[in-house]
């Protein structure tokens, strides 16, 4: 066991892990933050994305110990400082990009961290980008969508040329 | 103006708030106190006689509490099968055992052998390697054709050979039919293969056994579809819990597609170890175990046959399939190939005669069962693309040839049993024609020419039997089970309204839809309505969430109950105001005497219905709270037309989805911006298949070769396009309360004769005018084979 | 996973030291080795995470060479070569996905040498130089098959040196499902020589396909490569995604693409 510390979603943490531990272990089940899952395990489907230093990860791909002295974001900490969605989960909502949900936190990380880089993504772009982030209920269809409207672009007048 | 709420409103989805701050609940973010893990030791061949396990060294291992074996469960029943199918010779199908670990024999490669349970995941694992098998490994069948050859080795050795049912339908026609097809003016003829696909849906299956030793209750939660069926099926038949003492949660659910139906062998092991060890048992499945252990979908080999006179109308359809069931009978396997497919062969269409002949086959493979559509999806796979072979053989608009031969005139008695009650096919057509732009098809096709691409454009129409299923009608084909629904509606003392449904939601959004619903029918606001699924222990007794059936049979359940409701409180409320009942009025949440200004407000009804003190208790009970079970009359019909743009690169043989038009006719519509995400969730399915999705087991070892999305390749982001998706001004249902037909699987059932028909039109356009057929999916590699063979 | 310590050095000279115990395996991103190891198909006493050095971080010019630091990220290489060597920065932009990308690290995919790696055939195209802990190793005898390399056991790779081509392009055929080159083709231009690396299609892993070089050489145009018989069908992978025949024929196509597309 070492010791890590980490600032996760603006709090520092620091706990004992084990050599083998990932990160989303150690979200999910030592600080129970379990809006990030686990939908493969072979790194493809992108259901555990986070952010670690702004940079977007899957933290089933990580270990925690290299997360040591890291600033990680997770789902839990996206929404507005008075508990309201941020524009990207209140696009999502709004467009309808989500259905069970299970892929919609890696989503919504990988969205941002996209928006970060490229504020207005083309269609194209977006479906790039989203290359690493499965998601079976929904086509992808309202999730372009709901992305091309957190970027403030005209998402309904795209999707209906 | 679009409605803001209520039915037919594209109310915002309520659940979403929790998904989207990472606060959902699903099965594998609950941890019981206590719990141990456990980690299942599963074949790594597809077929072996067990000679022997041996545990103790694992046993000896830090932190293990039991491993089980078959021999645990020799005195419980296997996993049973929910269906009986009976052959062409009035037979029952061959039902073999299908136990909890194997037993004897392995029979497929992620068989469960050994459960090891730990106090960490990682000692079980450890232990599982320390396991010493004595297996000796037996020849695989995996092709069903060889499977079915004189001397195949045999799945299961009681059996005698490999084949589980030979069934025939209509077997009274069969005579007719050939006699059709003999006389026919053309016949066109069709072999081709529905690959076998894998679910999928993000969230693997997870299942916690646990035991109350105070009370004696057993407790599972487990990531299903349908709770109070596996409560039911593992209660009843594989453990003897009786319901009373087995409550069964399926809290969120991160998607199903029809794989978290079935009882799975994993639900009765941890059920049984919880109590056996008196601790809580986890099992968490990866995605490579699910790849070897959930339902796999498909998987048939056909041949068709159609009939068509001199004017091009179809006389008659003459099919032969095999039907793969893997090596056990999944939950309701047996029913995909024969009545959820055999039924739907007359499609959209009058063909009189229609013949199918279905054997279904034991394989050393991971067993198969419904995936989105079943069996619908293989009906109208098969005669679409011979409808769309015998348009190019005859030299006529595949279009015009399907119009000629549409059902116009309804109700509709097919020659297949199910009577269509409702539908519209040329209105469908015609939006779809106006919607796709067929008339600037040419333009494109010069347009991608131009860049050395080949454009193909392909149709598609189909009818699928939806809202299962009238309890009595599924009896006689052999369901062991009804398929009504139910509801209870309980309105709180201060106003709130609650629904207990049996319905499940794993995606579909019920918590925002059904009180859409009951909004229009009570005048309450949304948020004044709560919805409760997926825990037995505060719903009724209910079938659950799979063949588009939640608004249509559960929907209608609900309805059912909220009338109850709604009539008793008319009862109280006449009393209230010291009027007539028949006179008693509900509209905007306060009910009124007809033709007075007296009324009396929602709240005020049921604060006197729960504090009786001025009511007539010598007429009416205290409390408002209803039950309603809902069996339906009839199957819905949800019918469709749609239509693909493909471009293939003639270079490499990729192809890709440019524009994707549906016309869907779902009956009335309660929220039309889930409607919508439905269609694009089963396209984006039924694109995958089409396209990139394949389970492929080696020929000759039975290894699953595809066991990861390494080599398994579902649809990612790029290879869908934005969907243009219309269902509007459709025909309602004519038997059930809300006139809804249900929109679940359209999309996937529509759309990979679509695909199949772009390319096939596409490939043509190239020059290669011998490729008639390509066999899904169709990956670079296959359409450049085709191209080039 | 097997249990194991994890060591995470600032150093390189700390990780060499780090990798002289027993069983011990160096990790670079991980992006590969990770699922391995769930898969308990490796069993270190112990990782030497490589992903904390920040000296092997860089991606700098120097005369005609483009440097890079072994633990350089795709992601970042994607973006500090886009104006030197676009060639290099196109193939980096397309190797996974992003959050791949932002672990993943062109020195750990260079140690790996996995048949459908990227960059191997931008390496052998261009007569890259692989430098490690101990020494410099020309990329041709480098690359000795699949998933083997001339590394010694503990031997780090700390930085490779690409000469910058006048024109490149990296052209990738992707496998449906992993998404990993079907068939890569790399094609450089410089001065005196063509080099054209191809990667996912070889039993022998990455290779230079000399017949489309020689034509290129004396003809840098898409055409050059059209007349030329396609590698031998039987030296290629046969598998689930594609036949030998198939996967040779997509060299040809890919190197034509790659040579149109050269900037």
């Amino acid at each position: 066991m070492t010791e890590v510390t980490m600032t996760v979603n603006g709090k520092s943490v620091s706990r004992p892990v084990r050599g083998n531990e990932l990160l989303v272990e150690f979200l999910r089940e030592q600080l129970r933050l379990t809006g990030t899952h686990v939908g493969c395990d072979t790194s493809q489907c992108g259901a555990c994305c986070v952010h670690v230093n702004g940079e977007l990860v899957k933290a089933c791909t990580m270990f925690a110990a290299e997360a040591d002295g890291a600033e990680v974001a997770t789902i839990e900490g996206m929404a507005n400082a008075d508990g309201s969605l941020n524009v990207i989960q209140q696009a999502f909502q709004d467009h309808h990009g989500l259905q069970c949900g299970f892929c919609t936190p890696g989503m919504v990380m990988a969205a941002a961290a996209l928006l970060k880089d490229n504020p207005t993504p083309t269609e194209a772009e977006i479906r790039h980008y989203l290359q690493g982030n499965i998601c079976r209920c929904t086509g992808y269809h309202n999730i372009i969508k709901a992305i091309m409207a957190a970027s403030g672009q005209d998402a309904g007048k795209i999707a209906a040329e | 103006m679009p409605k803001d709420h209520g039915i037919g409103a594209s109310t915002k989805r309520r659940e979403d708030v929790r998904f989207l701050t990472g606060t959902g609940n699903y099965t594998d973010d609950i941890n019981v106190y206590g719990q141990a893990y456990v980690h299942f030791l599963r074949s790594d061949v597809a077929h072996g006689t067990i000679n022997g396990i041996d545990t103790a060294a694992a046993e000896a291992m830090p932190g293990v509490l039991h491993i089980f074996t078959g021999k645990d469960f020799e005195a419980v029943g296997g996993i049973p099968c929910g269906w009986q199918v009976t052959d062409r010779f009035g037979q029952p199908m061959k039902e073999p055992k299908h136990p909890v670990l194997a037993h004897g024999k392995v029979r497929h490669v992620g068989d469960p052998i050994c459960a090891v349970v730990a106090e960490t995941l990682e000692q079980a694992r450890d232990a599982a390697e320390a396991i010493e098998l004595d297996i000796d490994e037996l020849p695989a069948v995996v092709n069903m054709a060889k499977a079915l050859e004189d001397g195949a080795t045999l799945v299961h050795d009681d059996l005698g050979d490999n084949l589980c049912y030979d069934w025939g339908f209509v077997e009274e026609n069969k005579e007719a039919v050939d006699e059709a097809i003999k006389n026919a003016a053309h016949v066109t003829t069709l072999e081709l293969v529905n690959n076998r696909v894998v679910p999928n849906p993000m969230e693997p299956r997870v299942a916690i056994g646990d035991f109350n030793a105070a009370s004696g209750d057993s407790t599972l939660y487990t990531t299903s579809q349908n709770p109070h069926v596996i409560r039911l099926l593992m209660g009843a038949f594989v453990l003897g819990i009786p319901e009373h003492k087995l409550r069964v949660v399926a809290p969120d659910v991160g998607g199903g597609f029809g794989s978290k139906i079935y009882h799975y062998a994993e639900e009765a092991l941890c059920t049984f170890a919880a109590k056996a060890l008196k601790r809580p048992v986890k099992w968490t499945s990866t995605r490579s175990e699910a790849f070897m252990s959930d339902a796999h979908g498909r998987d048939h080999v056909t041949t068709i046959e159609l009939a068509l006179d001199a004017d091009h109308k179809f006389t008659a359809v003459r099919t032969s399939t095999l039907a793969n069931m893997g090596a056990y009978l999944s939950t309701f396997a047996p029913s995909v190939p024969t009545w959820l497919h055999g039924t739907l062969m007359a499609g959209n269409y009058t063909t009189p005669l229609v013949y199918c002949n279905v054997r279904a086959v034991f394989t050393n493979t991971v067993p198969v069962d419904a995936y989105r559509g079943a069996g619908r999806p293989e009906a109208t796979y098969q005669l679409e693309r011979v409808i769309d072979k015998a348009a190019r053989e005859l030299g006529v608009d595949p279009i015009e040839i399907r119009r000629k031969n549409f059902v116009t005139e309804f109700p509709y008695q097919t020659p297949v049993a199910v009577e269509y009650d409702s539908g519209d096919f040329h209105r469908l057509m015609d939006k779809l024609e106006a919607a796709a732009d067929f008339g600037g098809f040419a333009a494109r096709r010069a347009e991608s020419e131009k860049k050395g691409m080949l454009r193909g454009l392909g149709i598609n129409c189909f009818i699928e039997a939806c809202g299962i299923a009238p309890s009595n009608l599924v009896g006689q084909l052999g369901a062991r089970a009804g398929l009504y629904e139910s509801a209870t509606v309980r309105v709180n003392a201060t106003g709130g309204l609650v629904v207990m449904t049996g319905s499940h939601s794993h995606g579909q959004g019920h918590e925002t839809v059904f009180p859409q619903v009951i909004s229009e029918m009570t005048g309450l606001e949304e948020h004044m309505v709560e919805i409760e699924h997926g825990d037995t222990a505060n719903t009724p007794m209910g079938m659950g969430t799979y063949g588009s059936r939640s608004i249509a049979v559960g929907g209608s359940a609900m309805v059912r109950a909220t009338e109850k409701i709604i009539n008793k409180m008319k009862k109280i409320a006449a009393h209230l105001m010291e009027a007539a009942e028949g006179d008693i009025e509900l509209k905007d949440g306060s009910f009124s005497v007809a033709g007075t200004d007296k009324s009396v407000a929602w709240g005020d009804v049921c604060l006197a219905a729960y504090v009786p003190h001025n009511y007539p208790l010598e007429d009416i009970e205290p409390g408002l709270e209803e039950t309603a079970f809902y069996d339906p009359a009839n199957f819905t019909y949800p019918a469709g037309a749609y239509a693909c743009e493909v471009e293939v690169d003639p270079e490499t043989g990729k192809v890709r989805i440019d524009r994707f038009t549906t016309a869907d006719d779902f009956g009335n519509v309660m929220n039309p911006m889930i409607v919508d995400g439905q269609v694009h969730g089963g396209l984006a399915q039924g694109i995958g298949q089409a396209l990139l999705e394949n389970s492929t087991y080696d020929p000759e070892t039975g290894q699953l070769l595809s066991a990861s999305y390494m080599d398994y390749a579902m649809p990612r982001a790029d290879d869908v396009p934005f969907f243009k998706v219309d269902h509007t001004n459709g025909t309602p249902c004519t038997h059930n309360p809300l006139g809804v037909k249900g929109c679940g699987e359209a999309g996937a059932i529509g759309s990979t004769p679509t695909v199949v028909n772009a390319v096939v039109d596409a490939v043509q356009s190239g020059g290669h005018k011998h490729v008639t057929h390509i066999d899904m999916p169709l990956t670079p590699g296959r359409v450049w084979a085709a191209m080039n063979g | 996973m097997y249990s194991f310590d994890i060591e995470r050095p600032k150093s390189v000279a700390d990780a060499v030291a780090a990798l002289g115990a027993d069983e011990a395996q160096p990790i670079a991103g991980g992006q590969t080795l990770i699922p391995t190891l769930k898969q308990r198909l490796a069993s270190p006493s112990k990782l030497v995470a490589l992903s904390g050095i920040e000296e092997m971080k860089y991606v700098r010019r120097d005369g005609d060479t483009l440097v890079i630091g072994g633990g350089t990220t795709h992601g970042t290489i994607a973006r500090e070569t886009a104006e030197h060597f676009p060639g290099l920065a196109g193939l980096a932009a397309r190797i996974g996905d992003p959050a791949v990308r932002n672990r993943g690290t062109i020195g750990g995919s260079i140690a790996n040498n996995d048949p459908s790696a990227c960059y191997p055939s931008a390496a052998l195209a261009c007569g890259a130089t692989i430098v490690t802990d101990k020494r410099e190793i020309a990329a041709d005898d480098y690359f000795q098959g699949m998933f083997m390399t001339a590394l010694e056991e503990g031997e780090i790779v700390t930085e490779i040196r690409f000469p910058i081509p006048e024109k490149s392009a990296y052209m990738k055929f992707e496998q449906i499902a992993s998404r990993f080159p079907l068939v890569g083709v790399f094609v450089a231009k410089f001065a005196d020589k063509v080099g054209v690396g191809v990667t996912g299609a070889s039993n022998d892993g990455v290779f230079r396909w000399s017949e489309a070089e020689q034509a290129l050489g004396s003809n840098f145009a898409a055409d050059a490569v059209s007349g030329l018989t396609a590698p031998d069908a039987s030296d290629m992978i046969s598998d689930l995604h594609g036949t030998g025949a198939y996967r040779a024929h997509l060299v040809g196509v890919m190197t034509k693409r790659a040579v149109a597309a050269a900037s």
